[in-house]
């Protein structure tokens, strides 16, 4: 739905009114995936109101034989997740000054930034000595992380679209709407990330 | 008043323009006009109403004798929870969605929805999730038997030992229904928000939008906490994780948090396009301007924010702690102060009218009364003592079913015949349309009143037998649900009946102020031929203003 949801052809129900009308339905679509960001952000509040009722309330919170997460590769990733949003606002920058190589040269960094710290997810996951059915715990564990990750995907989707796209012919002008709200949904994700990284593992 | 002051309104086309297709079947096609896309929406959910309908007359045909002697007890728990899910999620969320869609580019002057075809793409699924939940009768089983609320441990309960159950089917067609109303709702809040025509600033918007906008923000912000809860259940069921499971240390209550925080709400998402109805109605039939117009608007959203703050009045039985009660209890009577000023406007809205007493006006006023007693027992299910009594008897039954009948059903068909002219481009039979009034109302009132009486006497929802000391109110209940059933049958004759072969409609039959009524019956395909430009408040009547411009220096020297 979102890739969808920022194409310009989209609109191209309106007759025609020029420049003027490409912009304003440019920002309708911008002014749209914020929207959706803010309605998307309330799933992730809810799951974290989830793991602090469970966290706060359950008995036996960790499952048998495990006395808590270890916290140093986690926090690797999270460094290299939060630069990525720096990353991808310089290649914004570059855009916008039309230097469509720079642009191309830091978003790559970013997605492999990502692609990093989904890489790390998945060894930190094959390292754990506990599943998805370990108790309130395990459940909460996987759900937040997994969910999360696969937004992380869905980011990394996107921008190898919008790379894609810088390569096709056509006019890719600064201020592309779909590279800015790519970059917005980015920005997004990371921060949820910091929330889940100090509730997970720094509050255990 | 006068009613000449009307007509500095722009003379309007009487006729379609050459370019509108009035061709039946683009309402089976992926059209990307909203009006088209209204309509099917409209159609849509006005089948299911009538398949909640048949499952809701089955089970007042088995509560007409006090024993469970015409359907087993698990077909019975299936009756009331597909009656339950199809009325909610497959008729009054999509109908007015439906109007919304209709009437909300019209009346803002825009030529169509920001995105059109994620527009369409929101209705399609519609029909999807309603072909889901149907196919849960296939499956072994069969349909869900949890209520429409899923509350677990019960809807954990998987003793045919399938991964694909009716609880499944019935979480995954609530997603669908979730995923298409978020779509909606981006879709609505972005077109009010940045597609109003020159001059309709936010104080000249008509109630009806400021209601849909309202409305949608709940949708943006209550529908992620039930999907959040949609999903740990569906794990639970599926993957066996233990988030709401007691036997596996998890937290049941928790689902009916998330549950509320998004279906207390969504009662808003239902109630608040019908107020936005009424205090679109009302003033065009008493030939007088909204009364206290800027505060029913304001209203909206006053009751939107609120709404967030009241869902633990579902759970005051639910072990919730005293304190918690208190702050809930206070909540919801608060919320009742926006509502109220809202119906105290009608009031004077209508006070000193010269009333015309159409169809629509009729089914107007039924549904505010309607609406004003499920007021009433609403403030005393809010009341901890009351609730406490009361709760899960059929008193609870007989209030939702005031608010959802008598005030959201027939809000609705207020508004089927009000703009049944604008979008049919045809006149509807007054006969047929006042017969159905008075069918409804009798109905209502004699399918509901009953339950409160039964709720105070002790009588518990959800069950297929009861003492025979409950026969004689169920016997009236039954009889009304019957009357009801039937009062659907001049409705539909006279909507099929009048759109083949209805008297044509004039652009604007009712003499209303509102942009909608400026175009042709029914509206060209881009809408307005030019956008207009709009220089005074809505709902003028007896001012000598005109609501639109076609110029843009009038708009320059009135500002």
């Amino acid at each position: 739905m979102s890739s969808a949801n920022f194409d310009p052809s989209l609109d191209a129900h309106a007759p025609g009114h020029g420049a003027d009308h490409h912009l304003e339905e440019a920002g309708n679509s911008l002014f749209g995936f914020i929207v959706f960001l803010l309605s998307e952000s309330v799933i992730f509040l809810s799951f974290f109101a989830g793991y602090i009722v469970y966290k706060t309330t359950t008995p036996d919170w960790l499952p048998a034989g495990i006395s808590g997460l270890d916290i140093r590769d986690p926090a690797i990733n999270t460094v290299v997740l939060v630069s990525s949003s720096f990353v991808i606002y310089i290649a914004e920058r570059f855009l916008h000054r039309n230097q469509l190589w720079g642009f191309r040269l830091f978003w790559l960094t970013t997605m492999a930034m990502g692609s990093y710290f989904l890489y790390g997810q998945a060894v930190e996951w094959q390292s754990l000595k506990f599943g998805f059915t370990s108790g309130v715990f395990g459940g909460t564990f996987y759900l937040l992380t997994g969910f999360h990750g696969l937004h992380v995907l869905t980011g990394i989707l996107l921008q190898a679209i919008m790379l894609i796209r810088s390569f096709l012919p056509g006019n890719y002008d600064a201020g592309q709407v779909g590279v800015e709200a790519t970059s917005l949904f980015w920005h997004f994700v990371d921060v949820i990330w910091i929330i889940l990284f100090i509730l997970i593992y720094i509050w255990q | 008043m006068t009613d000449s002051s009307l007509e500095v309104i722009p003379a309007q086309t009487e006729q379609p323009l050459p370019d509108a297709p009035d061709n039946w079947k683009r309402f089976f096609s992926f059209s990307t006009d909203h009006k088209v896309i209204g309509i099917q929406y409209i159609v849509t959910s006005f089948f299911f109403f009538l398949v909640g309908g048949i499952f809701a007359m089955i089970i007042r045909g088995e509560l007409i004798t006090p024993e469970a002697d015409l359907l087993d007890r698990p077909v019975y728990n299936a009756m009331f929870t597909m009656h339950g899910t199809v009325m909610l999620f497959l008729w009054t969320f999509p109908v007015l969605v439906g109007l919304s869609n209709y009437l909300v580019p019209l009346m803002i002057g825009a030529r169509d929805m920001a995105f059109p075809r994620l527009n369409a793409a929101a209705f399609w699924m519609v029909p999807v999730f309603g072909v889901i939940l149907m196919a849960s009768f296939l499956v072994p089983g069969g349909p869900s038997q949890s209520g429409w609320w899923a509350y677990p441990p019960v809807s954990l309960q998987n003793p045919t030992g399938n991964l694909i159950t009716g609880q499944v089917l019935w979480i995954l067609a609530v997603a669908i229904s979730g995923v298409s109303s978020i779509m909606g709702a981006i879709n609505f809040v972005t077109t009010i928000v940045r597609m109003r025509a020159p001059g309709m600033t936010w104080f000249r918007m008509p109630v009806f939008v400021w209601t849909v906008l309202s409305a949608q923000i709940i949708q943006l912000f209550g529908l992620p906490a039930l999907t959040a809860g949609a999903v740990m259940l569906l794990l639970d069921i599926t993957v066996g994780t233990s988030f709401f499971d007691p036997a596996k240390g998890g937290d049941p209550v928790l689902f009916q948090h998330f549950f509320w925080f998004y279906s207390h709400p969504a009662v808003y998402v239902i109630i608040l396009p019908v107020f936005g109805i009424f205090s679109e109605i009302f003033p065009v039939y008493a030939r007088k301007p909204l009364f206290g117009y800027k505060v029913v608007a304001i209203s909206s959203l006053v009751i939107t924010g609120l709404s967030g703050l009241v869902w633990v009045h579902h759970m005051f039985a639910s072990g919730t702690p005293g304190w918690m009660r208190m702050l809930f209890m206070f909540s919801t009577m608060l919320i009742s102060v926006p509502t109220g000023i809202k119906v105290f406007a009608w009031v004077a809205t209508i006070w000193g009218g010269k009333l015309r007493l159409d169809t629509p006006m009729l089914f107007g006023l039924g549904g505010m009364v309607m609406f004003v007693f499920a007021g009433i027992t609403g403030i005393m299910l809010a009341s901890v003592p009351i609730d406490i009594h009361v709760n899960n008897t059929y008193f609870v039954v007989g209030h939702f079913h005031y608010v959802i009948y008598g005030a959201v059903v027939m809000g609705v068909y207020a508004a089927f015949y009000h703009w049944f002219p604008k979008m049919t481009g045809r006149m509807y039979s007054e006969g047929l349309g006042k017969l159905h009034f008075v069918l409804t109302l009798i109905g209502t009132n004699l399918n509901f009143f009953p339950m409160h009486p039964l709720g105070l006497q002790g009588m518990p929802r959800r069950v297929a037998s009861y003492d025979p000391e409950f026969a004689f109110w169920n016997v009236l209940a039954s009889l009304g649900a019957f009357l009801l059933g039937m009062s659907t049958l001049p409705f539909i004759l006279n909507m099929i009946g009048s759109w083949v072969q209805g008297k044509p409609a004039p652009g604007n039959p009712w003499r209303a102020i509102g942009l909608e009524w400026l175009v042709s019956s029914p509206p060209p395909v881009e809408n307005f031929e030019e956008i207009p430009v709009v220089v005074a408040e809505p709902y003028g009547y007896g001012k000598q203003e005109p609501l639109i411009a076609t110029d843009v220096h009038s708009l320059e020297a009135s500002s």
